[in-house]
């Protein structure tokens, strides 16, 4: 015991005389909080677009300016047909083409349905699901000033008034939207990468100035040396879990509907299978240059990518979709949105958090004991 | 009384036989040299025999138990001073001793004590808070030494401690290695500094993984030398070197510094046999030839020669 508390004193004294790295540590992650939390509300603010307007009318002009109007379209052209509408997406001036045909008017008039058709360029799904969405919203809100309209005029009550669907409108208001999700996730990201990071460099770096084959040739034991390196990475990710949801609180104004302390539970949960993948790269890394390579690219990067952070696991092919089953990330991201968000508590969140302890004792254990059979 | 028993000891490296069939005895509380080149097998035969690594082959016991069988209780009864550098930079000099004094159990009154003694053979008594990357090399290498045998281990195995040192810290150095064996504590250490090897009551010579050579400074003077050496001074001894290489009665030649050493066989008689080699082959001006006692370097390029 008290050879582990003379290891842990030694790795704090040693985090303390690196003031890179204490930055590292504690300032990076809340900059990357603000930042990140930022970034996730720009992601669509201009669609660029183009009209075929093959109506020319009062009506199918009043529909653009709908668009134009809005704040989130701007009009590029006004073009003839359609090979001048696929030009414009093909150069990447615009994602959008709206078509409006002949007889828009008319059809309205008539009151028949009057068709509009909406060309998207699909090469950036989220940019374009965003779009769509808007094009839905404004339409909804246009059929619903028609329909306003010839209530007014014809003084008939007219019951299908309420029939446009919700669900649309939240594209309407899609700042705080995306904050307020985006925000728990990037939290767990960055939980991950600092535990990661510090972990993985922790074995290698000890190999690398000779400190550790002096280590291993005390009496010490290797379980000994890696509890004493875990603890004060674990104390780490607390402090900064706790920073970054002080940020978050504080800063985003984002509370945490749900337990805190839940919260806390499963961020310890968490850093099990982090630290464990820290220690895996640590172990089999010649040099700490690779041991970041490794982290970045071979850990992290899929990590991220399977999580549903970045797209959403619905829309993976499903051979990937059973890979995110073993992610870790996937169930804390989980976590983290469900206590934040809505409040969700440990009985309902019962599968991931059973998902996170078994994931963590795995990783944890399996690289504990390559750690083991790499010394001897 | 035997400290370490060594008994055909082998490691390969895949297909690579980076030490090979070693044996070897050390006696309690003397110093024992390991001599060799870069590359002999030093280091992987001290690993070795402090259970860092296994053996693919052979066996050896150190302070009584088998490395191949009970690393754990070796490691109970040993000091090492690894050939990198073996301490924490980012460390003060007393934050350092109270890691490695604690990962060796030594907490409260005992550790005091034993920091002390480190303190002062690291000459730093009063500069405990300096941090470890700032003190000079010499400082350094002893404030290792006092913390690699902070514990008073009955084995200490120092890997190449005095490289990269300064000659008066190298003196230094090897006055504290005696003190310490003074105190009955064995010490096994490497160096490949011929003339260091003065200062060991055993040798073994190493090359290429296999023992050439073993034995006391004076016995292997006199037993693996049966030559005499010749010491020449001369205006280009290199082109003097070459010509006398060729000659039946040089078995083999090597420089020191201005000079050449040449190592005579029975058909050498004089000296003249020397000059006029020089003479008739070139115009090189002859300051001195003279027969010296041989030292130990002499020996080991000897050895060497031989063993190619
Ligand atoms: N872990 C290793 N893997 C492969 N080859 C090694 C390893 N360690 C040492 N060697 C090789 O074994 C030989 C002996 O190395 P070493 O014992 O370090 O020599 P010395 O200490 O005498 O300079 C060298 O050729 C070295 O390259
Ligand atoms: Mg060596």
């Amino acid at each position: 015991m008290r050879i582990i508390l003379n290891i842990i004193i030694k790795e704090f004294l040693q985090l303390k005389r690196d003031p890179k790295l204490f930055g590292v540590i504690f300032i990076a992650p809340i900059l990357q909080l603000i930042l990140l939390g930022y970034a996730a509300t720009m992601d669509v603010n201009t669609i660029h677009f183009s009209i075929l307007d093959r109506d020319k009318t009062t009506t199918s002009r009043q529909f653009i300016e709908k668009f134009t109007k809005s704040g989130y379209f701007t009009e590029e052209a006004n073009v003839n047909n359609y090979k001048e509408a696929e030009n414009l997406i093909d150069k990447g001036k615009t994602i959008l083409t709206l078509v409006i045909p002949k007889d828009f008017e008319k059809d309205i008039n008539r009151k028949l349905t009057a068709k509009v058709q909406a060309i998207f360029d699909g090469s950036n799904g989220n940019e374009t699901s965003i779009a769509a969405g808007y094009v839905q919203g404004i339409v909804a809100s246009y059929s619903n000033k028609l329909l306003l309209d010839v209530q007014n005029k014809s003084e008939k009550k007219i019951q299908n008034l309420s029939t446009i669907n919700p669900e649309i409108r939240i594209w309407y208001n899609p700042e705080l939207k995306t904050r307020k999700f985006m925000v728990p996730s990037i939290l767990g990201l960055l939980l991950m990468v600092i535990t990661i990071i510090l972990m993985s460099m922790a074995v290698v770096k000890e190999r690398e100035i000779g400190t550790l084959e002096q280590v291993i040739v005390t009496p010490i034991k290797p379980i000994q040396l890696i509890i004493g390196k875990l603890v004060p990475f674990i104390i780490v990710g607390f402090i900064d879990i706790i920073l970054v949801l002080s940020v978050m609180v504080f800063w985003f104004d984002i509370g945490i509907r749900g337990d805190f302390f839940f919260l806390l539970f499963s961020s310890l949960l968490f850093v099990l299978s982090t630290l464990g993948l820290g220690l895996l790269i640590s172990t089999i890394s010649k040099t700490q240059q690779q041991a970041m390579m490794v982290a970045q690219f071979a850990v992290m990067m899929p990590m991220i990518y399977l999580s549903g952070f970045t797209f959403p696991i619905e829309n993976m092919p499903q051979i990937i979709q059973y890979i995110t089953y073993l992610i870790p990330l996937r169930y804390f991201i989980t976590i983290l949105r469900s206590v934040i968000l809505k409040g969700t508590g440990f009985v309902e969140l019962l599968p991931q958090v059973g998902m996170l302890f078994f994931l963590g004792v795995v990783i944890l254990t399996a690289s504990i004991l390559n750690f083991r059979k790499r010394l001897n | 009384m035997l400290s370490i028993e060594v008994n055909s000891l082998s490691k390969k490296f895949g297909k690579f036989l980076a030490v090979d069939n070693v044996s070897f005895n050390v006696n309690k509380g003397e110093v024992f040299g390991f001599l060799g080149a870069n590359g002999a097998g030093k280091s992987t035969t001290i690993r070795m025999l402090c259970g860092i690594l296994e053996p693919t082959s052979g066996d050896a016991k150190v302070g009584g138990f088998s490395v191949m069988n009970e690393p754990d209780k070796v490691k109970q009864k040993i000091g090492y001073m690894s050939q990198k550098f073996s301490l924490y930079n980012d460390l003060t000099v007393e934050e350092n001793i109270n890691f490695y004094g604690g990962v060796y159990g030594l907490f409260g009154e005992k550790l005091n004590e034993r920091k002390k003694w480190v303190l002062k053979i690291s000459d730093l008594k009063g500069k405990e808070n300096l941090i470890t990357a700032s003190l000079p090399g010499g400082i350094k290498q002893r404030l290792a030494l006092g913390t690699a045998v902070i514990h008073n281990p009955a084995i200490v195995f120092l890997d190449e401690p005095t490289s990269g040192v300064d000659p008066i810290a190298r003196r230094q150095f090897w006055e504290l290695i005696n003190d310490i064996s003074d105190r009955g504590t064995t010490v096994l250490v490497t160096t490949h500094y011929l003339e260091e090897a003065e200062f060991c009551n055993n040798i073994i010579l190493i090359n290429a993984g296999k023992l050439i050579a073993h034995g006391t400074p004076a016995t292997l003077k006199k037993d693996y030398l049966k030559n005499k050496i010749i010491e020449i001074e001369c205006d280009d001894p290199v082109s003097a070197m070459n010509i006398l290489s060729k000659e039946p009665f040089v078995d083999d030649t090597s420089i020191f510094g201005n000079n050449i050493h040449l190592s005579v066989n029975e058909i050498y008689n004089s000296k003249t046999q020397i000059s006029d080699s020089i003479k008739t082959n070139n115009k090189i001006n002859i300051k001195r030839i003279d027969p010296i006692v041989p030292t130990l370097e002499d020996v080991f390029i000897h050895l060497l020669e031989k063993g190619k």
